[in-house]
């Protein structure tokens, strides 16, 4: 599978609509092919294309623009050791080598199973509980060595708990039809009406 | 207003410059003569700031500081210093980032003596590098089309090629991928930078990344010769022409601000290919004995003398012009040649031989007085901010490459509107304002619509084919900007349908131009375009039935002229249809073909093959031997572009020089000589003896051109603009409207694609395999309606013939219309166009 | 020393002890929304007037006065958006994270209060990518909110307010941080930074119309303000820089930690050593230096510890609070392998756009590379201040900068620190012939 499925597209187009303009989706809709299969295949860039209105080339100058975006089969799993400078400073390059040598695959590389890639990653923002890590942009706080033999244990036993890559966010912001205040496009609007509003002192006060 | 209220005053390295308000200041200062280097700034694109090269103090009052150039606007009392030792530190240090990862292969490399980096670092740069790293490593040059390759490593990134690609041409087929300092430009997989304009980024890049094939490896820069010419083609696109060993190795665009901008269309950037083609044809050709004695019933051609030939051409004139009258002599063609030699030729068929049968178009443009009759505009007229422009031909992106970019910048930009009175989508449609697709035969009834006359719409709500509420907007629109100029652009749509319906529709534009103009008002003007090199000249020159040199019929300026030249022709004559049915009837004795193939491009096929078989001798002065010219009995190999002097006027009617860098193939002649020499055998004695000669001529006896000097041209930096004209534009009488289409029809539209099966096309080996193969394309939503399917290789019948061709959906082609390209090498259109009607139906069924 | 803020001074990490503090039921319990009300009962100026008092520093980096920013919308020019700046990557610091994930509702309701103000048609949340859990709680916040009639059509049943509140989020690259390239990234491309002029998307933002962007932490100090008035705000904290700040206290710390504390009054020293902050260093070590505000500030050392947390005071001292983080760094730290850190931070996060960034941030890490792989050279440390003064002329601070924005540049601070104060650690890697060349050299005319 590669084009957006349907049940994708669906999404897809609720996403656009939140837009003003088209284009704007496309980051959101590169993560949603990423959920479907994994990584962002050319099909589903030519697909997205199509549907913002762009060239295929301008999705993958902005797709290739983004870390995250993977262009090419990753694992399972990415285990992302945060490398940032509060981690380096607890111990990160420890925690990267013995990765390495658990794994048997560099930063960057997918384990033969194809169940894990591992990668060393700019800081994640968990500063204070370092040394950290993502599995799937899940956090690990204060990683050990012990830690991360049996997080590595659970992944491959699937009792981690984490879903597979591609899938970032449980939760989709949804807006009902009832409650949506309409997308502002950037010409044809005035003023905003409430600016207008001047509520007399006595109204006003707490 | 004062001089104060126009520009800027600011301080450039202590010398006050008067500098245009919104100006960048990297512009101002290279008006005052200093040059601050650069490389991602082009003066025809937006600003993006990336190299950072052009950083210079600039202090605005708060001190001096370092900012890029290209991106800060003067501002009064600025003052810029681009030699201060910070300026200097900062520039060699970008200079320095720059060469890190550059290969040091300028040896090799294509760019190599023309090369900003490679100049920048000669001058300034740091001895030796400090950087020992390894440099960044792709993969060697990757095609990114059949034109264009690119060199990964040599690029230093600055958004030129990809800024092009989006911003000007409107193709972003090629994107910066990846980031930081692995960024790259490329395409997407397998998805090549196709675009007409292609070969604009090789010119614009600043270094050795992008080279053409065309020129890869062909030259050095200093071993090149050049000059600065005007590319044969209606546009008049301004371009330095280079040679090496007496061979034109490229062509690169001049950026002209009245025309091109700097811009060609890949056709024109590389049909210099054709020129040295070794099938140029190098010695005269007769028809008769293998020594060249001229047999008209010859088998064979055969090489000849010139004398042999021009004797011979001569001799079958006279005989003709003796035998029947000089009507039995007849002139096609001369649109390709610069104006000096069309009005030799002119000169010779209507003042020499006196025949008025001359046209140098051939039935697929538009009739003479209504290029030169109807009110001229200019591009920037049409290009003038916040105006509006009615397209009324056919895709300007397929015909009028650098029109088309020019136009495109205008509507992106300048907030001009388009209206697009177009019986199928263009290459502008999603720009545009309006878009009025008609139905093909209908464009009037629309275009009288759209000046506010009252037409009834049909029952389906629709005028000519176009929603009666999008009509009625866009000619709301069109009255609420009238305070601005209206520029029509003028051109055939399609050659499957009669001209007179497009210009029954410019005469519905036209009743309405002076109402506009009044109070004021800049009113409604045209901007021609039509197809083939220099037919402005040609129309100007009088190479049309009814017309002499200077814009001026036969029956006004004839008198005038009869004391210079002798004589004119006593009555008009026909055009190419005329022509073509005469001898196809007998009675043209001589037919001259100048550079035209009427085989291969005249509408009616069948007519043009009737016509060459009826016809007694056919003389062609040409450059290959094509369809039409290998049946003649008399060839003269003439001098093509850059092998001889002369002027070109474009669609505006602005004349400007075209000169000479390479000698002609063999004997070949420039046709102004060919001309004259055939005169003098005649008896006439013309007394050019260059092209100069002729131009004094012109300047002397054609009315609209009277006192242009050659030198007047020479001065003003982008030509001459020809004004004047005496004739009168005749709007059609009593057009038949269009029949109904019936349910299970189509009816036709033909238009030409860049790449076809043409002359230059299919000499350039370059250029040869990109013609597209045909397709019908339409509607989506007519399949079901004519019962086939989208990919199937159909049948398609008209009342004129049979075809096959596969069938494409294509939203831009209206539900009940189909389209199909003219000149394709697989599939002539020609079969399907009845002459005998005005508009042509299809049926289509699977095979 | 001044005293730690007690929990009631707290302003927006209130919550933080709530298990439910993310959720609308317990937001609600906790007085949620009250700020938004209150707002609907003034005139939107008057709301823009609260924070104009309240002097609310914006909380991203960059330290300028949100009422003061809020004002520079072009009169007649609509619509305008509003961007949350949710791309929290700057290494140290962790604290937007946290407000997106346990209190999503107060970013929310400063959402809306920031539009009710200043007419802001349509905000977009712009969370960064790599933040999945913060994604997820202001999916179900922004969902809930709906659903309640906070956001979207006619707010809590006005008839003329009604706005979008949209959740977007970035797919991982820092400089989509700088708010230029952020709305380029929101506009669905490459995510580099525009040219300055316009200095403020206030002018020309999202779609080229006038865009208020605003961080996470400042923004969801509104409901606050709104809701106990600007002065009360104005009241904490310094002169010039008032309330509260968040602070993530990370390195070589006993208890590292994130900490909101009254701004400007706390000084590094109590927000490292109090025992209620990060608690000291390690048990047996001593400070070496410190980073004040995220990777891109230069370093402190132990005299800059009684330095007020005020970004006056800060600034003067050559270097910036910036995001709030604060990166210890005790004596084991290998002084060059963390200044080399920093720079491959901003090497590999460099958008491509400006030559001296893309060349240069890499050319440093380059150089570091070789010097930590024992193979510099002794030229190798005057050629790193070279590069640094290419990329950031003079190597001053504020910095003075070659580049659009100031992420080339902030690979220097790191680099200028380190080596002037640890020269000696650099040399300590060069090779041994290496270094007596270095010494000598340097001693030379
Ligand atoms: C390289 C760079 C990265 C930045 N990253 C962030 C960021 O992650 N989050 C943030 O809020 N501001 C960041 N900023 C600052 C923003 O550009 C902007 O000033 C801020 O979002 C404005 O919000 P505020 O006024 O509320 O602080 C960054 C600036 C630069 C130059
Ligand atoms: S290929 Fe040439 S024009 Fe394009 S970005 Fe690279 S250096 Fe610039
Ligand atoms: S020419 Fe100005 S930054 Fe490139």
């Amino acid at each position: 599978m590669a084009r957006l499925s349907p049940s994708s597209l669906a999404v897809a187009q609720e996403i656009i609509s939140r837009y003003p303009v088209a284009r704007s989706a496309l980051i959101p809709l590169l993560h949603l092919a990423q959920e479907q299969d994994g990584h962002v295949t050319e099909e589903a860039m030519a697909h997205i294309a199509e549907l913002v209105g762009v060239a295929p080339a301008e999705v993958m100058g902005t797709c290739s623009f983004y870390e995250m975006l993977k262009r090419a089969p990753v694992g399972e799993y990415m285990v992302n050791i945060c490398n940032g400078i509060s981690c380096h400073l607890l111990g990160s390059s420890e925690l990267i080598h013995h990765a390495e040598a658990t794994l048997g695959v560099k930063p960057g590389g997918t384990t033969d199973d194809g169940k894990i890639t591992l990668e060393a990653v700019e800081c994640i923002a968990a500063c204070t509980e370092a040394p950290c890590l993502q599995v799937n942009y899940r956090y690990r706080n204060r990683v050990s060595i012990t830690d991360f033999d049996r997080l590595v244990d659970d992944l491959r036993a699937g009792t981690a708990g984490v879903a597979p890559h591609g899938k970032l966010a449980m939760v989709r912001q949804h807006i009902g039809d009832d409650r949506r205040a309409g997308a502002a496009p950037p010409d044809g609007q005035g003023q905003p009406a409430w600016l207008a509003r001047n509520p007399s002192d006595a109204e006003a006060g707490p | 207003m004062s001089d104060q209220e126009t520009s800027v005053n600011i301080t450039v390295n202590g010398q006050p410059v008067q500098a245009v308000p919104g100006e960048w200041v990297i512009a101002a200062a290279e008006r005052a003569g200093v040059y601050i280097p650069r490389f991602c700034y082009h003066p025809r694109m937006s600003s993006v700031g990336m190299c950072r090269m052009c950083i210079v103090d600039i202090d605005t009052g708060r001190g001096p500081a370092l900012q890029p150039s290209c991106m800060v606007a003067v501002s009064e009392n600025m003052v810029v210093d681009t030699t201060s030792e910070q300026t200097r530190k900062a520039q060699d240090g970008v200079l320095e980032f720059l060469l890190l990862n550059h290969p040091l292969d300028c040896p090799v490399c294509d760019k190599g003596g023309e090369c900003p980096l490679q100049d920048q670092t000669m001058a300034y740069g740091p001895g030796e590098s400090r950087f020992v790293e390894e440099k960044r490593h792709f993969e060697k040059p990757i095609p990114v089309n059949s034109l264009v390759y690119l060199d990964r490593e040599r690029c230093i990134l600055c958004d030129r090629c990809t800024r092009f690609a989006d911003e000007v041409a409107g193709d972003p087929l090629i994107t910066f991928q990846d980031r930081g300092d692995q960024t790259q430009v490329n395409t997407f997989p397998d998805l090549p930078f196709s675009s007409y304009f292609s070969g604009n980024t090789v010119q614009i890049c600043p270094v050795g990344a992008l080279t053409a094939v065309p020129y890869r490896f062909k030259a050095r820069p200093w071993d090149l010769t050049e000059v600065e010419s005007t590319y044969p083609n209606p546009m008049g696109d301004r371009v330095v022409v280079q040679a090496s060993r007496d061979q034109v190795l490229r062509y690169q665009g001049v950026d002209s601000d009245a025309v091109n901008w700097g811009w060609l269309t890949d056709k024109d950037r590389f049909a210099f290919e054709a020129g040295a083609s070794d099938l140029r044809l190098k010695t005269p050709l007769v028809r008769g004995t293998p020594l060249g004695r001229f047999d008209p019933a010859g088998q064979e051609l055969v090489e000849a003398t010139w004398g042999q030939a021009l004797s011979g051409a001569a001799e079958a004139i006279k005989a003709a012009v003796a035998d029947k009258g000089p009507h039995s002599v007849a002139v096609l063609g001369g649109a390709r040649l610069p104006n000096e030699d069309q009005y030799a030729w002119a000169r010779l068929a209507k003042g020499v031989i006196g025949t008025d049968h001359v046209d140098a178009q051939l039935d697929d443009g538009l009739p003479a007085h209504a290029v030169i009759g109807l009110p001229r505009a200019t591009v920037s007229r049409a290009c003038a901010p916040g105006g509006t422009v009615v397209l009324l031909a056919p895709d300007p992106k397929e015909e009028q490459g650098t029109l088309y970019l020019r136009l495109r910048h205008a509507i992106v930009n300048d907030g001009v509107q388009l209206i697009e009175l177009t019986p199928r989508a263009t290459g502008l449609s999603h720009l545009a304002a309006f878009r009025l697709h008609h139905r093909p035969g209908e464009a009037a009834a629309v275009a009288a619509a759209l000046m506010g006359g009252h037409i009834e719409a049909g029952p389906d709500g629709a005028i000519g084919g176009v929603a009666a509420v999008d009509v009625a907007a866009a000619a709301v629109a069109i009255a609420d900007r009238s305070d601005k100029p209206i520029t029509v652009v003028l051109g055939r749509p399609s050659l499957a349908e009669s001209a007179d319906f497009t210009v029954g529709a410019a005469a519905e534009l036209s009743r309405f131009a002076n109402l506009l103009s009044a109070g004021g008002r800049p009113g409604i003007a045209f901007l021609p375009a039509l197809h083939r090199g220099n037919v402005f000249g040609a129309l100007d020159m009088g190479l049309a039935p009814g017309l002499l040199p200077g814009r001026i019929s036969l029956a006004e300026g004839g008198p005038a002229l009869t004391e210079s030249w002798g004589s004119v022709p006593a009555a008009p004559g026909v055009g190419a249809r005329g022509i073509l049915q005469a001898a196809a009837e007998g009675r043209i004795d001589v037919l001259i073909l100048l550079g035209v193939d009427p085989l291969g491009d005249f509408p009616d096929r069948r007519l043009a093959e009737e016509a060459l078989s009826g016809a007694g001798v056919i003389v062609a002065s040409e450059l290959f031997l094509n369809p039409s010219s290998a049946r003649a009995h008399i060839v003269f190999p003439a001098a093509g572009f850059a092998e001889r002097r002369g002027t070109h006027t474009n669609l505006e009617g602005r004349i400007t020089a075209q000169r000479q860098v390479v000698t002609p193939p063999g004997t070949a002649r420039a046709d102004w000589a060919i001309a004259a020499e055939l005169a003098r055998r005649l008896g006439a004695d013309f007394g050019f003896s260059s092209p100069e000669d002729v131009w004094d001529e012109i300047a002397r006896v054609a009315p609209s051109h009277r006192g242009l000097s050659l030198e007047a041209i020479e001065a003003a930096g982008d030509g001459a603009l020809v004004a004047d004209s005496s004739i009168a534009f005749a709007p059609p009488e009593g057009i038949t409207p269009v029949p109904a289409v019936d349910a299970y029809s189509l009816r036709l539209v033909a238009a030409r694609r860049m790449y076809d099966r043409g002359t230059l096309v299919q000499h350039a080996p370059s250029l040869a395999g990109l013609a597209p193969g045909a397709v019908l394309a339409l509607n989506p939503y007519d399949f079901d309606r004519v019962g086939v399917e989208p990919g199937a290789v159909v049948q398609v019948i008209s009342s004129g013939g049979e075809v096959q061709a596969p069938v494409q959906a294509d939203p831009g082609v209206p539900r009940g219309t189909a389209a199909l390209g003219y000149n394709h090498p697989d599939l002539d259109v020609r079969d399907l166009v009845d002459p005998g009607t005005a508009v042509t139906d299809l049926r289509v069924q699977t095979r | 020393m001044s005293a730690p803020a007690p929990p009631d001074l707290r302003i927006i990490t209130s919550r933080f002890e709530f298990e439910d503090g993310h959720t609308l039921a317990g937001y609600e319990r906790t007085g949620g929304y009250g700020g938004l009300r209150r707002a609907l009962t003034m005139a939107p100026a008057d709301v823009h007037g609260e924070v104009r008092i309240a002097s609310l520093l914006g909380r991203g980096g960059a330290g300028f006065p949100a009422g003061v920013k809020w004002g520079f919308c072009p009169p007649g020019v609509w619509p305008r958006y509003l961007v949350v700046n949710g791309d929290e990557s700057e290494p140290g610091t962790y604290k937007d994270r946290l407000l997106m994930e346990r209190d999503p509702h107060q970013l929310i309701e400063g959402c809306l209060i920031a539009c009710y103000a200043l007419g802001l048609s349509q905000c977009f949340l712009y969370v960064r990518g790599e933040m999945a859990h913060a994604q997820e709680r202001l999916a179900s916040a922004l969902n809930e909110a709906y659903e309640a009639g906070y956001a979207g059509a006619n707010v809590l049943g006005a008839e003329d307010f009604s706005v979008d509140i949209t959740l977007h989020w970035g797919a991982g690259a820092y400089i989509v941080g700088e708010e230029t390239a952020l709305i380029e990234s929101l506009e669905g491309n490459r995510g580099m930074p525009r040219l300055k002029p316009p200095y403020f998307p206030a002018s020309i933002g999202l779609y080229g119309q006038p865009t208020i962007v605003n961080n996470v932490e400042t923004l969801s100090n509104l409901p606050w303000i709104v809701a106990n008035g600007g002065e009360a705000f104005a009241a904490m904290g310094a002169e010039s820089s008032t309330g509260t700040r968040v602070f993530a206290v990370s390195g070589h710390v006993a208890t590292p930690g994130v900490f909101e504390v009254p701004f400007g009054t706390t000084t590094f020293r109590d927000i490292i050593f109090d025992p209620r902050y990060a608690g000291g260093m390690r048990p047996g070590r001593t400070l070496k230096t410190f980073i004040p505000g995220g990777a891109s500030s230069p370093w402190f050392f132990d005299e800059h510890l009684d330095l007020p947390l005020e970004k006056a005071a800060v600034d003067q001292a050559g270097s910036m609070l910036g995001s709030g983080a604060i990166v210890v760094m005790d004596d084991t730290t290998d002084v060059v392998r963390a200044c080399h850190n920093v720079v491959r931070f901003f090497a590999r996060e460099s958008c491509g756009k400006c030559t001296p960034c893309r060349e240069g941030t890499s050319w440093l890490e380059k150089i570091l590379s070789r010097i930590l792989a024992g193979q510099g050279r002794p030229q190798d440390l005057d050629l790193l201040m070279d590069v640094c003064d290419n990329i950031s002329p003079g190597i001053k601070w504020p910095p003075r900068q070659t580049t659009i924005c100031p992420l080339g540049p902030s690979a220097v601070s790191p680099i200028a620190s380190a080596l002037e104060r640890f020269r000696g650690e650099f040399e300590a890697y060069l090779p041994a012939a290496a270094v007596s060349v270095a010494t000598s050299s340097g001693a030379a005319p």
